[in-house]
């Protein structure tokens, strides 16, 4: 018998390597865990998402799908052991482009790319796309990806950084990438200390179920090297976790009942190898299956299965904005239109799947993994494990994609019990299957609405109902409750208002942020009911839209007199690409049967920050003894570009080169607390507390010159200089007495954004700011098939000011491939769609161009003028495809995704 | 961790008449399948057989080895006949999976999806089983008896696919229709073969996948077609219909899927005949 020799070799960067592992082990895994390349992602273990993409004997493989003995004797490149002078040139492209956002699924990308431009150093896009097809990226959008690997050898050179004051406005590469494209850069799990424990999850096979226990030390001295298995008795604090205090509900390891599929019962701890091997269905846990419910009709009906006592009828929350008699105005109007939609779960499908590692650094407990919220997972980790708050601190990893989903805890109050029940350092690592299981979903939404207007086209009045299915805990439900009536409106003025919204509970995933807290579902309802109110009232879909948009000064259903309103702008910016594409329709719809051409338009405005609550960052920044300027940037930068955005607007508010900034953080030892990655908060409000921190730094700088506000501040080593051209003072830094956080100057400054509470009508000032825009689809479809493709997307949004035009293109394209998605493929369905190839997000075949038009109306609170843009891109994307999909083939969507087989049957309901 | 990766056939044959052991070639369904860490063993690879990797001609047909991977098809220089089969293996997946995904796994799988089964079946394709005791040759649509099920027997592998000669005839043409571009498991697939001789089609294979528990034939809609003119609207959605059993799933209703598969047919007849689908 001839079998296959072990020790196996195999060829990595020229050195031929040892394995030792298995012949059957993931390739994946052999270079990352024996080999330490972790430029080599695991997304799913399935092929399904190509971040593990690698090269073996010079074409790429997905290397979680090769048993390790297939590549022996073979060369196998990572990011890491590439040694072409390409990889350089694709770097910088990919760098100059901004075709890195979070990065985890870069390594995977390049890899793939310089496969393709080894052979083709000159590739069209469709080559790209052929070559990337097997590789998903969810923040990019994939456009950036494509013009980098075009451009990868005409060779960028990077452009020197802007001179002190000129940060803002200007492309810089994001401050953060080199990490990014060269794969060093640490993702949840990339780091754990030496000889970490490795912890998994047991979690309920059932939607609704009670459980109990075997003999756990049984069983666990049945599995050598199990060193512990923890349960809800073993949580020391108070075991109840959420986002919002009073109604925290989520336990960590549920206690007898598990409320959804997924939820979490017990913990095993033990030697990375044997917990790895371990067959979890041998563990010993018996269910009782309950009656339990997964939509929000069944959740809300009499009888459903209650999920928590104290909320009768499975209702959480319910939201309510009223202003005017909404039902009097619409009896009264000359056009009404009314209609409901239901939209589904929505995974986020970042690419990295939760992961982290924790150890004890004296008897404080260090976890760092990927996290939005960094505070929060401090608190709310300290809570469950019953310690003081400033015993638990949280490194914040690299995030691989968030968009909201990472703001719930997820492993760190598991590694925090496993470390303090072990004494050792532990690390977990959610496969696909769990992470799309336990992590949070968009709210699946059942709207109903109707909206009025006056025989001149002015909209009358509207009224929404939206149910909201907020799953087994409340994590954002409340949220999405509140947020959606303020903004179900759209940004058009609606005299008459009464919108009102419920979170139903269910034994569905557990729905919390996602991008838009329920805004988008909303936009859907009201976009696409504007369409049919245009249609009543004879006039043009934009030209109905531009005549209704708010404006400077008019009150918006909450009552809040708005200011610097920048959606007339964005529609007028429309209005020559919506002409021009109505013409190109029609051209092409005369000569084409089959395949007809439509084009749709959709707006939105959202208010950035919490609704109506605190929601301050404080930044901290210091000048050292040497000259250097360290900015402790506490907001975690998802890949957003945070870590860029709030360095500019530092930079230029301190007056210095932003090439002297050194970014700090984020961590909870280190940075002051920046609040959440959500609610497109961070450059406003951590940008104004940079711009605040700044400008009271430059001052205490300037008041031991004797020079006025126009000095101009260089810093060099030890020494700053400032001069207004004709004075000059300079201050040895290295001479002075350093503070206890060892800086020579330093402020801290604190921004919280004016709002006020809401009454009972949902009167008040839920936002001090809001961003808006509009954007246009192009679309075809073939009415035979039901197919979509979108062919082009006009995105005209108001920034504000644009700190960063590269990065806000970036946010714009991506969250129009999430648009794109929710609109036509993306549904959840739990229990059934767990993994990446039933769940589908759009691939780099599936991204139409983007043409962004930036809109600069500066708003009086942003800072320099900015607003939020993270959550306004993704909103009109899916009702402006949903309303161009109408005018190609009059299919009128009312359940999400617009599958082909549900477009052709809307199309012959509508027929 | 029982592991074969042997050099030889015979050796691989030996092996699995002993041992009752998990055939491993591309693993691009293997690994899916589990959440571990390492294929779930025994296994044998057999992915060292370099005698079953590639195409050949033979007197009586073409013959394409078990390990054949689909950009091994994509890169192969095969008469028109096998285009639909080609354009197939440009599908499946992406690059990575096409790069291991072999055409014999795809088989064994047996997935109602399987890209590579229309294809094969409008080629009248055969498949070829070792055991350590001899060997045998099935049609394709008497091997795959149902979703996930074979007529693979304990100790037998599939070693090849045949084509005969009497089917490399005409040119051929595959669609698939998905929710998204590239990574997609198919809502409906169709492949067609078709030969014209002085205008008249004078033989022609057309089959469907994704719309039953396996890939079908459809020899009424293809005689239908044979003996006139080539006419894609002799493709009716009633005779389409009547030759599937498709089901409702999370990527499409089972109506949708009859009337999409009738839809591809049409069109890719069309294509074949260069001539407009009505």
């Amino acid at each position: 018998m001839n079998i296959q020799p072990i020790p196996l070799f195999l060829t990595v960067a020229g050195e031929k390597r040892l394995v030792t592992s298995d012949p059957g082990r993931r390739l994946s895994e052999v270079l990352r865990e024996e080999m330490g390349l972790k430029s080599v992602k695991v997304g799913c273990d399935a092929g399904d998402c190509g971040a593990c993409t690698v090269l073996v004997d010079g074409a790429q493989h997905c290397a979680c799908l090769i048993p390790v003995a297939q590549v022996a004797g073979c060369t196998v490149e990572t990011l890491e052991s590439v040694e072409d002078d390409l990889l350089c040139s694709l770097q910088e492209a990919f760098l100059e482009h901004g075709a890195a956002q979070c990065g985890i699924c870069t390594p995977g990308i390049m890899m793939a790319a310089l496969e393709l431009l080894r052979g083709t150093p000159q590739p069209v896009a469709a080559q790209v796309e052929d070559t990337l097809g097997g590789v998903l990226c969810r923040c990019t959008g994939y456009r950036k990806i494509i013009s980098a690997v075009m451009a990868a050898t005409a060779g960028a050179t990077p452009a020197p950084l802007p001179d002190a004051g000129e940060a803002v406005g200007r492309p810089i590469r994001r401050l953060d990438g080199q990490a990014k494209v060269s794969g060093a850069e640490v993702f949840g799990a990339d780091f754990a200390p030496q000889d970490a424990l490795l912890v998994r999850v047991v979690r309920s096979p059932h939607f609704h179920a009670t459980f109990s226990f075997g003999d756990l030390d049984d069983w666990a001295a049945a599995h050598p090297g199990a060193v512990a298995v923890l349960t809800s008795d073993d949580v020391p604090g108070e075991n109840r976790f959420g986002v919002i205090p009073h109604l925290a509900d989520q336990p960590a390891l549920a206690e007898g009942r598990a409320r959804f599929l997924g939820e979490a019962v017990a913990l095993v701890v033990g030697q990375a190898d044997a917990i790895e091997r371990l067959d979890l269905s041998t563990f010993p846990v018996t269910w009782a299956p309950l009656d339990h419910s997964v939509t929000q009709a069944e959740g809300a009906a009499s009888g459903a299965a209650q999920l928590h006592a104290d909320r009768p009828d499975n209702t959480l929350i319910c939201g309510r904005v009223v202003t005017g008699d909404a039902e009097t105005a619409l009896a009264r109007s000359a056009h009404v239109v009314s209609g409901r939609f239901q939209t589904g779960y929505v995974e986020h499908a970042y690419i990295e799947p939760e992961a982290g590692a924790a150890w004890l650094d004296g008897d404080q407990l260090v976890i760092q993994a990927c996290t939005q919220a960094p505070v929060m997972d401090q608190e709310e980790t300290a809570k469950v494990l019953g310690l003081p708050m400033e015993r638990v601190r949280i490194i914040p990893s690299a995030a691989g994609g968030g968009f909201g989903a990472k703001l719930d805890l997820s492993v760190q109050p598991l590694l925090g019990l496993a470390v303090l029940k072990t004494g050792q350092p532990c690390r977990m690592v959610f496969s696909r299957s769990e992470s799309m299981q336990a992590s949070t979903k968009r709210h699946p939404s059942t709207m109903e609405a109707a909206i009025g207007a006056d025989e001149t086209g002015r909209i009358t009045a509207m009224t929404f109902h939206g149910d909201f299915n907020t799953g087994a805990y409340a994590s954002w439900g409340p949220t999405v409750a509140t947020r959606v009536p303020v903004h179900a409106s759209g940004p058009y003025l609606t005299p008459a208002y009464a919108a009102t919204s419920r979170a139903v509970h269910t034994n569905g995933p557990v729905s919390g942020a996602f991008r838009g807290f329920g805004v988008p579902q909303a936009a859907i309802c009201q976009e696409m009911l504007y369409d049919d109110l245009a249609s009543a009232c004879g006039l043009d879909r934009l030209a109905f839209r531009r005549l209704n948009a708010l404006k400077d000064g008019e009150k918006s259903p909450s009552g809040q007199v708005l200011v610097s309103v920048g959606i007339e702008a964005c529609l007028d910016a429309l209005k020559s690409h919506w002409d021009r594409a109505g013409a190109e329709a029609r051209a092409f719809n005369a000569t084409s049967d089959t395949v007809k051409r439509g084009i749709g338009v959709a707006s939105c405005w959202y208010g950035c920050g919490n609704t109506a609550l605190p929601n301050p960052s404080t930044i901290r920044i210091g000048i050292t003894p040497e000259g250097r300027v360290r900015l402790h940037q506490g907001a975690t930068d998802i890949g957003q570009g945070s870590n860029t955005v709030i360095a500019q607007l530092a930079a230029d508010a301190l007056g210095v080169a932003i090439a002297d900034i050194d970014l700090v953080g984020p961590d909870t030892a280190l940075t002051p607390d920046c609040g959440k990655t959500s609610a497109s908060r961070q450059t406003f409000i951590t940008g104004k507390a940079a711009v605040k921190a700044g400008e009271v730094l430059r001052a205490a700088i300037l008041r031991q010159t004797n020079l006025d506000d126009r000095a101009r501040i260089t810093l060099g080593a030890g020494l700053l200089t400032a001069t207004d051209g004709i004075n000059r003072s300079e201050i040895h830094l290295a001479g002075l007495e350093p503070d206890a956080n060892g800086y020579v100057f330093a402020a801290e400054e604190t921004y919280d954004p004016p709002t006020s509470a809401l009454d009972g009508d949902g009167q008040g000032i839920p936002y001090a700011l809001y961003g808006y825009g509009a954007q246009m689809a192009e679309v075809e479809v073939d009415l035979k098939l039901g197919t979509t493709r979108v062919i082009r997307m006009t995105a005209a949004h108001d920034l504000g000011r644009v700190i960063n035009p590269v990065l806000a293109e970036g946010q714009i394209e991506g969250g129009i491939a999430q648009g794109l998605g929710l609109a036509l493929m993306e549904e959840f369905i739990p229990g059934r769609t767990e993994n990446l190839h039933d769940y589908l997000i759009p691939t780099i075949g599936d991204m139409p161009e983007v043409v962004s038009i930036l809109i600069e109306k500066p708003d009086p609170e942003g800072p320099m003028g900015a607003r939020g843009l993270g959550e306004h891109v993704l909103i009109p994307t899916a009702p402006a495809i949903l309303n161009a999909v109408r005018d190609a083939s009059g299919a009128r969507i009312t359940r999400l995704p617009a599958l082909p087989h549900r477009v052709l049957a809307a199309m012959r309901d509508t027929s | 961790m029982h592991y074969l990766r042997p050099d030889t056939l015979h050796d691989a044959l030996a092996a699995l008449q002993s041992t009752d052991l998990c055939i491993a070639a591309g693993c691009t369904d293997l690994f899916p399948a589990t959440q571990a860490r390492r294929l779930p063993g025994p296994v044998l690879d057999i992915s060292g057989l370099a005698e079953l990797r590639g195409i050949s001609r033979s007197t009586d047909g073409w013959k394409i080895g078990a390990n054949t991977t689909w950009s091994d098809l994509v890169r192969a220089e095969l008469p028109p006949a096998f285009r639909g089969l080609q354009l197939a293996a440009r599908e499946v997946g992406a690059k990575q999976i096409q790069n291991r995904g072999t055409i014999a796994g795809n088989l064994c799988n047996a997935s109602p999806a399987a890209d590579g089964v229309p294809p094969l079946l409008t080629l009248d394709a055969e498949v070829e089983l070792s055991s350590a005791d001899g060997g045998r040759k099935l049609p394709l649509g008497n091997f795959l008896t149902g979703p996930r099920q074979t007529a693979l027997r304990k100790g037998e592998m599939v070693t090849a696919i045949h084509v005969p000669e009497t089917a490399v005839r005409g040119e051929a043409d595959f669609l698939k229709l998905g929710a998204r571009a590239y990574l997609v498991i198919s809502i409906a697939m169709c492949a067609a073969r078709i030969e014209i001789i002085d205008n008249h089609v004078t033989d022609a294979a057309l089959a469907v996948g994704s719309c039953g528990p396996v890939a079908a034939r459809l020899s009424e809609v293809e005689a239908a077609l044979t003996g006139r003119p080539l006419d894609p609207a002799l493709i009716t959605d009633a005779a389409v219909s009547a030759a599937l059993s498709p089901i409702d799933d999370v990527r499409a209703d089972a109506d949708y899927r009859a009337r999409a598969a009738a839809e591809l047919l049409r069109r890719s007849v069309a294509r074949l005949g260069r001539v407009e689908a009505a």
